[in-house]
């Protein structure tokens, strides 16, 4: 009787998994793995966009510091007055894989979001935001990664 | 898994920090020199009912502990989010938390 | 270019430091804060207490975005986990300290007039875990780090307020003045270089704190450590980064080196354990 009811919840357990996972949108999973890998701007771009050309846009605001405290965290803001945003992606332009993270903006989302990435040198930072008809927005800043000092 | 959400001005916002090494593959073991290998968050999502609020992927270059803000509209004082990653090797995480 | 650099440090030093202006410890601060109010004129004496933080907007705002989960959160909870588990007599440290340890850092370190000497809330801890059949803990990082930031985290907010009951520690008081004001190392340098007469400027990647509310945020989570360690651990790396042999932690150099740094700050409040680099 009782390995009869253990037997029914386990079911019902992977039900609810299985039914949660069908919510998250496959498509992300497959944009996933290629464009993260990519060696080359050109080349995570072309993976994660199908093309690699953005159109400058002074409706984005990256807030970066100019000289990071610590390289390993350096927290990154992005917010845009874009319309129709699909997805708003981190390009560390020297960073041995310059896609740093991708995200995307679901209807009733701000387009609005921080995180903290690893910049390996001094480099630009480029914010990309993809609106719904494909189009690719872009600014980019420099944010300085030093090494060498006492600590202060 | 921490995570702070607020209802403030008509808006959710939600600050979260996971605990997570995010190892790059890249660096070695100080003690016998081997590679750690790479395990780092690939996706993080959070759910409000049975709508997507906000989805990330992640590469290598998210820092150690990765730090997300973001916010929506639609949520209330006292609904449940739902916020879930999955790493390179499998692993993942499942939070609940009330929205304040 | 290093040349350069140490080259107008060690000149800046001679000229604006000078130990024959100080009289007694009370008029040492009062010199010491108008120096550093004159240095920086557009920040409140109390707010130097973030040390750089308070001096440069770029690396607040990444402080403050740290700070909204604190990377001494965990320091924190293993330090209470110590304090508060009993030692294997059935005592525990609240039976050592006044206000069971509770909110007192800021009355550290406190000269102890029997033993004639200065004693710092590590050694303190240290002494209690003696005197109840406990073996020690290595100095400068790990548990005693985790127990002091806990007892710090207590104590915010309270006021620095270390006293200088006799001459015996009215002398250990001046050797710890001279320690800071002394030169030493390959590179030549005394404490005072960077962190007074250069406080605020950048030594190479890092801006110089000054040294008035250098002592109440630690111990500190630095991102050099990735964890939290005591102020002597910060002065033995700090003697090792100018190519000084560093002392011994909880060396009487390096306690009465403590017991100067933290009587110039009487007044300010505590506010550690701090996030730094």
């Amino acid at each position: 009787m009782i390995e009869r009811r253990n037997l029914l919840k386990g079911i019902l357990g992977m039900t609810a998994v299985f039914s949660a996972a069908l919510l998250i949108p496959k498509l992300a999973f497959a944009q996933w793995s290629k464009a993260f890998d990519a060696n080359t701007t050109e080349k995570a771009m072309t993976d994660m966009f199908n093309k690699t050309e953005t159109t400058k846009s002074d409706k984005i605001y990256l807030k970066v510091p100019e000289i990071a405290e610590n390289g390993a965290v350096v927290p990154v803001n992005i917010t845009t007055d874009i319309d129709n945003v699909k997805t708003i992606s981190i390009v560390a332009l020297k960073n041995p894989q310059p896609l740093a993270c991708s995200f995307t903006i679901p209807e009733g989302t701000d387009s609005d979001v921080s995180i903290r990435i690893r910049l390996f040198e001094t480099m630009d930072v480029q914010a990309i935001v993809e609106t719904h008809d494909g189009t690719l927005y872009s600014v980019q800043k420099e944010v300085k990664v030093t090494i060498g000092g006492c600590g202060g | 898994m921490k995570v702070k959400a607020k209802f403030e001005n008509n808006k959710v916002e939600v600050k979260l920090l996971v605990k997570h090494p995010m190892d790059t593959g890249l660096q070695k073991d100080k003690k016998n020199g081997d590679l750690i290998p790479a395990k780092y968050i690939q996706e993080l999502s959070c759910m409000h009912g049975d709508k997507l609020v906000f989805l990330a992927n992640f590469g290598r270059a998210v820092s150690k502990d990765p730090y997300l803000a973001f916010s929506f509209s639609g949520g209330k004082a006292g609904d449940t989010l739902i916020l879930k990653w999955f790493d390179n090797l499998g692993d993942n995480e499942e939070t609940k938390v009330v929205i304040k | 270019m290093k040349r350069r650099i140490y080259l107008t440090l060690a000149l800046a030093s001679c000229i604006t430091v000078t130990t024959s202006t100080f009289a007694d410890p009370v008029s040492d601060n009062e010199t010491i804060r108008s120096y550093f109010s004159d240095k920086f004129p557009d920040i409140a004496l109390e707010d130097l207490v973030d040390g750089v933080y308070a001096i440069d907007k770029d690396s607040r705002d990444q402080w403050l975005q740290i700070e909204e989960f604190p990377p001494y959160e965990e320091a924190i909870s293993k330090g209470e986990k110590l304090f508060t588990t009993p030692f294997t007599n059935g005592k525990s440290y609240a039976g050592c300290f006044d206000n069971g340890g509770i909110s007192i850092k800021q009355n550290y370190p406190y000269f102890d007039t029997e033993k004639s000497q200065v004693v710092t809330l590590e050694q303190a801890v240290n002494n209690c875990r003696i005197e109840n059949g406990e073996q020690p803990l290595p100095y400068g990082k790990g548990a005693i780090a985790y127990i002091t930031s806990y007892m710090a985290s207590t104590s915010r907010g309270e006021l620095i307020n270390v006293t200088i009951p006799n001459d015996a520690a009215k002398a250990a008081y001046e050797e710890g003045k001279q320690f800071f004001y002394s030169r030493r190392g390959q590179l030549n340098m005394a404490c005072a270089t960077c962190h007074m007469a250069n406080a605020g400027k950048r030594l190479r990647a890092d801006i110089l704190s000054p040294a008035l509310g250098q002592v109440s945020h630690f111990p500190a989570f630095r991102f050099k450590w990735d964890d939290v360690g005591t102020i002597q651990r910060r002065y033995a790396g700090c003697n090792t980064q100018i190519r000084a042999k560093p002392f011994e932690l909880q060396s009487a150099q390096y306690r009465n080196l403590e017991y100067f740094h933290t009587y110039m700050s009487n007044g300010l409040a505590i506010n550690g354990p701090g996030t730094r680099k």
